[in-house]
């Protein structure tokens, strides 16, 4: 069992990575940088920062003629990237809380921020070194999951939405609410997130309860739903979203709003709605872990992400709303003015709703329910599996212990 | 005397790499967070009971998928001319040089609803069939991600029967069924077995197959004990009651195919 | 009965060669459908070998398949000198524990080795990253070659190494002169397997990898799980014609090899 085939492939890959010199990297984009004296400050330092964010969260330069903005930020700092990624809040907690890893900037949402605040996993930040916070716009700032701001400088924000098929459903004809993800019709057609916070929301929604109720009662109707909600599920997923809708895979899929603006520009069959009864508005913002190694590095590079230009590059390419008030107004108005991206405060105040840290108990609770729910039963599995199994077990030992009698009794003779 | 204590490196490093973390899972698995004494996780584990009765389900549907594909196969390849016989065991091993990963990945784009074998069958008229996020596709997954392991330790005992015995059951009146049968089968019993196992440990402890092909709603073991550390519901002592249940399933099942195998040790006496 | 024969092995690879005929073929695709050819390019592959991530994990592969392997190969090879001096007893115990590792599903063998690491890591200041890679590397490769070496080991004439003592060699040169070069092929080979299953691993990796040292298998598996990229199927073709190239030139070594020692004979 010999797969020496690695070393075969780095050969390849070496010769290919010769040639690969002539090639250009990326099409000219030009980034204007304000201060360009302080970001020298490592020039020279060898240091490296940890990078842990979600995936398909920043132009990583994969798409052409797109920036990377990790090499744009080495290429400024000298400071180099270690760029990983994670699929939703809970990883991210799982993975500092005891997975051990060390990383020095971390994008959790606004109710994961509060709840590592209150466990004291979060660095303060010092903001002499985050001068370009003053682009945030106001309404962004102090808010309630990080009240005097001392944690988190907002990155991008947004609301949670449906993404579906125009092809297949007309909106005009079925009201697009979130009862349309329970409907029978488009049974295995419906994608659902595949994290608890975000949907329990929206059973909650459904359901008409608070999306930070306390309640267990309200908390186990709404596991109970989810139950209920599975057969017309086809998959739990995150990010394969891009993937399944994409390729038509299925017709119906909650999901955030940048990640639905990103998927309309590239298919034409997509459509989105924020439905009118309400959803989640939600905060992804920058902190710096406790414990983080290059905690002056990590701030350098927050900074970077609140340069106009920056966040100007990390909206048009994620599609994600930003908090920034010189990218925002670098957009173009019909993006400003776009409903998708940015709704009207009306709609903000009146309609949607900030998770909230829940407590101990009711995390607990969650994730119990949650784990519960995605280990019902769907394909109803034969209730006599066990038995039967039980019973074939108990068969053949004895028919090992009888085989071995008999050959005994030969051996005798 | 000196020589002993060449070994001694290792033995170091297997009890501190090896026992003493099993030794922490089931720490884990029988302390709380503060140290005390406790059997709630181990209790908590029976609300799994669903998982581990499909993973076991599951594991076993696919090993005898397994053996019911490799044996045929690993039979024709022990009796094929010896020239061309290496290669031809190359030729069907070489998909398990692959990384699974990418193998698992790649039923993925055949089975969808927009997939190829829904795309060609709507040539013809045909479906889409539901095929992707079913139980049917994770032990299609594994089946094709392990049967190299039935496959190999199957041929490796049956190109390893001594010709001359064949030819004695034929001189002895045996025709080719009834040799298979009654001479073949006994004496490949041990390499099944150890396909048996080899196929079905990973099978049972699986979380990407059933990530990638079930959609997220078939969870296995794997996907449990993955949930409680890296996932979604974090929650380590529960994680590690769940590792050792799982295995102690295992070493379970393991000493059942042990018990086979002493028996058949002594059909061949 | 030939026939059906035949049949059966043609389905069969069919089976097993089908998905990855697909991927090769979609990896020459010009437009990301995974089903349907729209036309032929070589763009995959250029943003393949240009995609950084792709290229530092594949380095982190080597480093750490290279490393772990060396190292296991070293203890390994001690262990089986040391294990075979000992009394039965003993020595069926270690036995026991060399299997363990064998025996144990991935993800335990993992997720016991992530809870060690961060019971160190809370108190020794030890990070997560090639260090714990390496080790939890070295782990699972070691008794491979264990089990590679010992049957060899046993072979050896216990009077050939008592002769070259006899002769005026050391212990440590009558090692190197007599062991050492009976054992090598089991050395060799368990170093092999050592080092294509570090190469291959993802399940262990997956828990005890930190920040900074993604190998490839976790690089893939991240890839799966976002927005897929043909880039991914550029990746596959190149590892399968690498397998590929490799085990036909195996092949062909040892049939020359094979008809040199016939024409010797």
């Amino acid at each position: 069992m010999k797969r020496t085939f690695m070393l075969l492939f780095l050969v390849v890959m070496l010769v290919t990575g010769c040639a690969q010199e002539e090639i250009e990297l990326v099409e000219e984009v030009t980034l204007t940088i304000e201060d360009e004296t302080y970001y020298q400050r490592f020039q020279n330092a060898g240091i490296s920062i940890n990078v842990y964010n979600w995936g398909e969260y920043i132009p990583d330069g994969s798409d052409d003629g797109v920036l990377d903005l990790n090499a744009a930020f080495t290429e400024l700092t000298g400071i180099k990237v270690n760029y990983t990624t994670f699929a939703t809040n809970e990883e991210l907690y799982a993975k500092l809380k005891g997975g051990g890893a060390s990383y020095d900037i971390i994008i959790p949402s606004d109710y994961m921020i509060s709840r590592m605040i209150y466990e004291g996993m979060l660095e303060e930040l010092n903001f002499d070194n985050i001068p370009n916070y003053s682009y945030i716009m106001e309404k962004f700032k102090n808010q309630e999951h990080d009240p005097d701001n001392r944690y988190s400088v907002p990155y991008t924000w947004g609301t949670v939405g449906i993404i579906y098929d125009n092809t297949a459903i007309d909106p005009e004809e079925t009201p697009m609410d979130w009862d349309i993800l329970w409907n029978d019709e488009y049974k295995d057609s419906i994608l659902m997130f595949d994290n608890p916070r975000d949907a329990f929301a929206i059973a909650e929604l459904k359901l008409g309860y608070s999306l930070n109720t306390e309640s267990p009662e309200e908390l186990k109707h709404a596991a109970k739903v989810l139950i209920d909600q599975k057969p017309v599920v086809q998959a739990y997923v995150m990010d394969e979203i891009f993937d399944k809708m994409g390729a038509g895979e299925a017709i119906l899929a909650p999901y955030y709003a940048g990640d639905a603006k990103t998927l309309m520009d590239e298919y034409d069959h997509l459509s989105f709605v924020i439905p009118q009864s309400g959803t989640n508005l939600f905060f992804d913002s920058v902190c710096i872990p406790k414990g983080a190694k290059q905690k002056e590095a990590a701030e350098m590079y927050i900074n970077f992400l609140c340069e106009p230009d920056v966040a100007y590059a990390v909206t048009d390419y994620i599609g994600y709303s930003t908090p920034n008030q010189g990218a925002f107004d670098m957009l173009d108005e019909e993006t400003q003015n776009d409903p998708i991206a940015y709704p009207d405060d009306a709609y903000l105040t009146e309609k949607t709703t900030v998770y909230k840290n829940l407590s101990e108990d009711t995390n607990q609770l969650m994730q119990t329910l949650w784990t519960e729910m995605k280990s019902a039963e769907v394909e109803h599995t034969n209730p006599w599996i066990v038995p039967i199994f039980m019973l074939l077990c108990i068969l053949l030992s004895i028919a090992i212990v009888i085989r071995r009698h008999i050959r005994n009794k030969k051996d005798i003779f | 005397m000196k020589q002993k204590l060449l070994s001694a490196p290792y033995l170091v490093w297997m009890a501190v790499f090896v026992i003493v973390p099993l030794v922490m899972v089931a720490y884990f698995a029988f302390f709380d967070s503060d140290g005390n004494f406790t059997l709630q996780y181990v209790a908590d584990v029976a609300q799994y009971s669903n998982i581990f009765v499909r993973s076991v389900w599951l594991a076993a549907i696919a090993t005898v998928i397994c053996l019911v594909l490799a044996y045929p196969l690993a039979y024709f390849l022990s009796k094929m001319d010896t020239k061309i016989q290496g290669t031809m065991v190359m030729i069907v091993i070489l998909p398990m040089w692959m990384n699974f990963l990418l193998r698992t990945y790649a039923w993925m784009t055949l089975l969808g609803n927009e997939g190829i074998i829904n795309t060609l069958l709507g040539y013809i008229g045909l479906g889409p069939f539901k095929m992707l996020n079913t139980q049917g596709a994770v032990v299609l997954g594994m089946v094709y991600d392990y049967i190299p392991y039935m496959i190999l330790p199957i041929y490796t005992v049956m190109a390893k029967i001594d010709k001359s015995v064949l030819e004695a059951a034929n001189d002895l009146g045996c025709n080719g069924v009834k040799t298979l049968f009654k001479v073949v089968l006994p004496l490949s019993l041990p390499g099944v077995m150890s396909g048996i196992t080899m196929v079905f440990v990973p099978a049972i402890s699986t979380f990407i197959i059933s990530r990638m092909l079930g959609g997220g709603s078939n969870l296995l073991i794997g996907d449990l004990i993955e949930m409680q550390f890296l996932g979604n519901s974090y929650n380590p002592n529960l994680g590690a009651s769940i590792s050792l249940v799982l295995m102690v399933i295992i070493l379970l099942i393991m000493t059942l195919m042990n018990q086979f195998d002493v028996d058949d040790d002594r059909v061949l006496m | 009965m030939k026939k059906l024969s035949k049949l059966y092995l043609g389905l069969m690879l069919l089976f097993l060669y089908l998905p990855i005929l697909v991927l090769i073929v979609f990896s020459f695709n010009d437009s990301k459908s995974r089903s349907v050819f729209t036309g032929f390019t070589f763009e995959w592959y250029e943003k393949l070998f240009r995609n950084e991530l792709i290229m530092t994990s594949l380095a982190n592969t080597l480093i750490v398949a290279v490393v772990a392997s060396l190292i296991a190969t070293v203890l390994g090879t001690l262990a089986v000198i040391g294990i075979s001096k000992m009394r039965k007893g003993p020595k069926a115990a270690v036995m026991q524990v060399t299997n363990i590792p064998i025996i144990n599903p991935e993800i335990v063998t993992g997720v016991s080795m992530m809870l060690l690491f961060v019971f160190f890591a809370a108190r020794m200041n030890l990070e997560f990253g090639f260090v714990t890679l390496i080790i939890a590397h070295i782990t699972f490769d070691v008794p491979y070659v264990v089990l590679n070496v010992m049957p060899k080991y046993r072979q050896i004439d216990a009077n050939m190494y008592e002769a070259a003592q006899d002769l005026g060699c050391g212990p440590v040169r009558a090692f190197f002169k007599v062991i050492l070069p009976e054992i090598m092929p089991g050395i060799i080979s368990g170093f092999l397997m050592a080092f294509t299953f570090s190469l291959d691993d993802f399940v262990v990796s997956y828990f005890t990898s930190g920040s900074t040292a993604q190998t490839l298998p976790i690089t893939i598996y991240a890839m799966t799980r976002r927005k897929v990229s043909p880039e991914i199927n550029a990746l596959s073709t190149i590892i399968f014609v690498c397998v590929l190239v490799v085990l036909v030139l195996k092949n062909v070594i040892e049939r020359r090899a094979d008809k040199k020692r016939g024409v010797v004979r």
